[in-house]
């Protein structure tokens, strides 16, 4: 189109579109807010908490594998709060997952890398069946998960004392011994590389007992590297694929999507299926770090999830977010509740902060959203 | 005139009590601009959605290309070449207008074996549709809420047109447009007719219906009130056929004939 100026009906230059210059363009984004937020989290606790320990490599470990952990159920809570539903079940979905592989595996003898996979499949499964309720009934997700809610948390204490009577199964550490599939949950890696660092002195080593000479931090949790490969897949699943603006399109209005032959109600069901399986993924990387599973994991996970969702920019009623953004939500998370710990504040007062982070940011994340998107 | 590309043949559809459509029969030929006339509530929206699969007839036949036909859902329209610009759009405010524009019709690359979202192609074609109608964007990624009622409109035209390979459905199209946007669609619409492409053309405006038309058929109540070819009628018959005559002649007198 060389001659646009000529084409008929077009119009030549648009003087009414100001150049947005691009420090204002990049500002301009839905993880605006999460980004903030985590600038300032860290340069608070970098000015209250640098002389606790809060950021030596062990410090550093600690608050990183809380953050994973936040992140592994963001990521999932994300693109389903972008394709348009809430799991409220993701809680109970974290201590039915543990109590099953406990009981298949300590009580009933199966091998760890069944019972993992048995809890895999009956986790997505029940996903599956929120997805499918949601969509035949038309009733709110909000509703139908509330109940999953209470019938899972129900059910996994039920099983754990009907098959052990105890609410707390211990005994997965033994029974994981060379097993195949447990390490991918419960190990760590890059082992040689932090011994390598210990030799050069950057990682304190243990200078008593029977792991004298060894590096105090000995590797990078499996948890963490869940958290990672889940964020960068969930990213791109959602900016750069297909299925990603199926999800978009699902939550910023089902009728349209469906106007346009977009499968809503398989994104949808397959969106509760994934959260189902971060919330699995987090259960079994907890039992494999624990050695046990108790029937009371979980609690309140699924609003920690939203509320870092919800941090990162994205929408409560859907269509609209960032995978990026929750992530960072997370690591606010995790980073605030153990900064506090370490700088030896009332751990009570860890509610108001992140009280006072989520008010900010969500005020901050309308404003930007009012900007992209025109919404009034 | 050449075989009818989609023949519907005695289209009933019923919303519970409600009777949309009793009975209504309709063809449209490759090349053509089949208006479609009548009063609010008439049943033309409902009409055109089951031919674009939103809604399944109660009774009635479809035919395809000769072949008898049940569109399912919207996707076995779209894949059979009929492309909708729905009266309510069918837009969504929070994704980008190249997001929307290929909603449904995401172009693919291969990067590893994998598919991904071809943004780079998505954003140009956006551009160069958009622009062809008369629009200029701030970039394919603004999202369609920032968009006047107007804009919108010529948004999902846009993306209509590029891909309604066989058949392109448009209800009101015209109802929030400007004058150049409408002269401009008015004039696509006849460019896509001339390569070949059956127009369906759902307007109140009846000399919009005049300039591009080649068929004209009136819905009232649910049921047609017969097809007429262009040289046949004039736009006063038109008229008074979409109001079922009488009151429209009187409600005239008292106007001055402005209606
Ligand atoms: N989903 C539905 N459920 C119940 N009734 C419906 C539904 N859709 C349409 N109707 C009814 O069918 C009739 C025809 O509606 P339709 O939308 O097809 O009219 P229309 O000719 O497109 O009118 P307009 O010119 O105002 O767009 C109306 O009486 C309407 O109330
Ligand atoms: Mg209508």
């Amino acid at each position: 189109m060389a001659n646009t100026a000529e084409a008929p009906g077009a119009p030549p230059q648009d003087e009414r579109v100001k150049e947005l210059s691009t420090f204002r363009k990049m500002m301009i984004r839905p993880e605006l807010g999460a980004i903030a937020g985590t600038i300032l989290v860290f340069l608070l606790f970098l000015s209250i908490a640098r002389d606790t320990g809060m950021f030596s490599p062990e410090g550093i470990m600690t608050w990183s594998t809380v953050s994973a952990q936040f992140v592994i159920i963001a990521v999932g809570a994300c693109l389903l709060m972008i394709a348009g539903e809430f799991d409220l079940s993701v809680g109970s979905m974290i201590g039915f997952a543990g109590i099953v592989i406990a009981i298949t595996s300590v009580s009933w003898g199966w091998p760890v890398w069944m019972s993992i996979i048995t809890a895999f499949i009956l986790a997505m499964a029940i996903g599956a069946l929120n997805g499918y309720l949601v969509i035949k009934t038309g009733l709110p997700s909000f509703i139908v998960t509330l109940a999953f809610l209470y019938i899972l948390r129900g059910l996994t204490i039920f099983g754990a004392i009907f098959t052990t009577q105890k609410t707390i199964i211990g005994g997965v550490k033994d029974v994981a011994q060379g097993d195949w599939l447990a390490p991918l949950f419960g190990g760590t890696v890059f082992t040689g590389l932090f011994q390598w660092f210990a030799d050069l002195g950057w990682i304190d080593t243990f200078s008593r007992g029977s792991r004298i000479g060894q590096p105090i931090v000995d590797g990078v949790p499996m948890l963490i590297i869940w958290a990672i490969i889940l964020l960068i897949g969930g990213h791109i699943l959602l900016t750069r694929t297909r299925f990603g603006n199926w999800i978009y399109a699902s939550g910023g209005d089902a009728q349209a999507a469906r106007y346009a032959g977009v499968p809503v109600n398989r994104v949808k069901i397959t969106m509760f299926m994934f959260t189902a399986f971060c919330a699995t993924v987090f259960a079994t990387c907890q039992v494999m770090e624990f050695g046990s599973a108790a029937a009371d994991r979980g609690l309140l996970k699924e609003f920690e999830a939203i509320i870092s969702v919800v941090i990162g920019g994205a929408l409560l009623t859907g269509g609209y977010g960032s995978v990026v953004g929750a992530a960072l939500g997370a690591l606010i998370f995790g980073v605030v509740q153990q900064g506090l710990f370490f700088a030896g504040v009332e751990s009570s007062l860890f509610r108001v902060f992140l009280g006072i982070i989520l008010l900010l940011a969500v005020i901050l994340n309308t404003y930007i959203r009012r900007i992209i998107t025109g919404e009034k | 005139m050449g075989e009818p590309i989609i023949q519907m043949r005695n289209i009933e559809k019923h919303f519970g009590s409600v009777i949309a459509l009793a009975g209504v029969s309709l063809d449209v030929v490759a090349g053509e601009c089949h208006c479609l006339l009548g009063d609010n509530g008439a049943g033309k929206s409902t009409f055109i959605k089951t031919m674009s699969g939103v809604h399944k007839p109660t009774k009635g036949e479809i035919f395809f290309e000769g072949k008898p036909l049940h569109f399912n859902r919207p996707r076995d329209a779209i894949s059979a070449g009929i492309a909708t610009v729905y009266q309510d759009l069918a837009m969504i405010p929070l994704m980008s207008v190249s997001r929307n524009f290929f909603m449904g019709n995401e172009p693919l690359k291969k990067i590893a074996g994998i598919s991904f979202f071809d943004h780079e192609f998505a954003n140009r074609v956006t551009m160069e549709e958009m622009r062809k109608m008369g629009i200029n964007l701030r970039g394919p990624d603004q999202a369609v809420g920032t968009l006047s009622g107007g804009e919108r409109q010529t948004v999902a035209i846009a993306r209509a047109v590029h891909f309604g390979a066989k058949i392109l459905i448009l209800d009101e199209p015209t109802s929030a447009l400007g004058v150049r946007q409408t002269a401009n669609v008015l004039a696509t619409v006849d460019r896509v007719r001339n390569e070949g492409i059956a127009v369906v053309f759902i307007t109140h405006n009846v000399r919009h219906a005049m300039a591009v038309g080649d068929r004209y058929t009136v819905l009232n109540r649910g049921k047609t009130l017969g097809t007429a070819i262009r040289d046949e009628i004039t736009p006063e018959e038109l008229q008074d056929m979409m109001a079922g005559g009488q009151e429209l002649a009187k409600l005239e007198g008292s106007l001055g004939g402005t209606v």
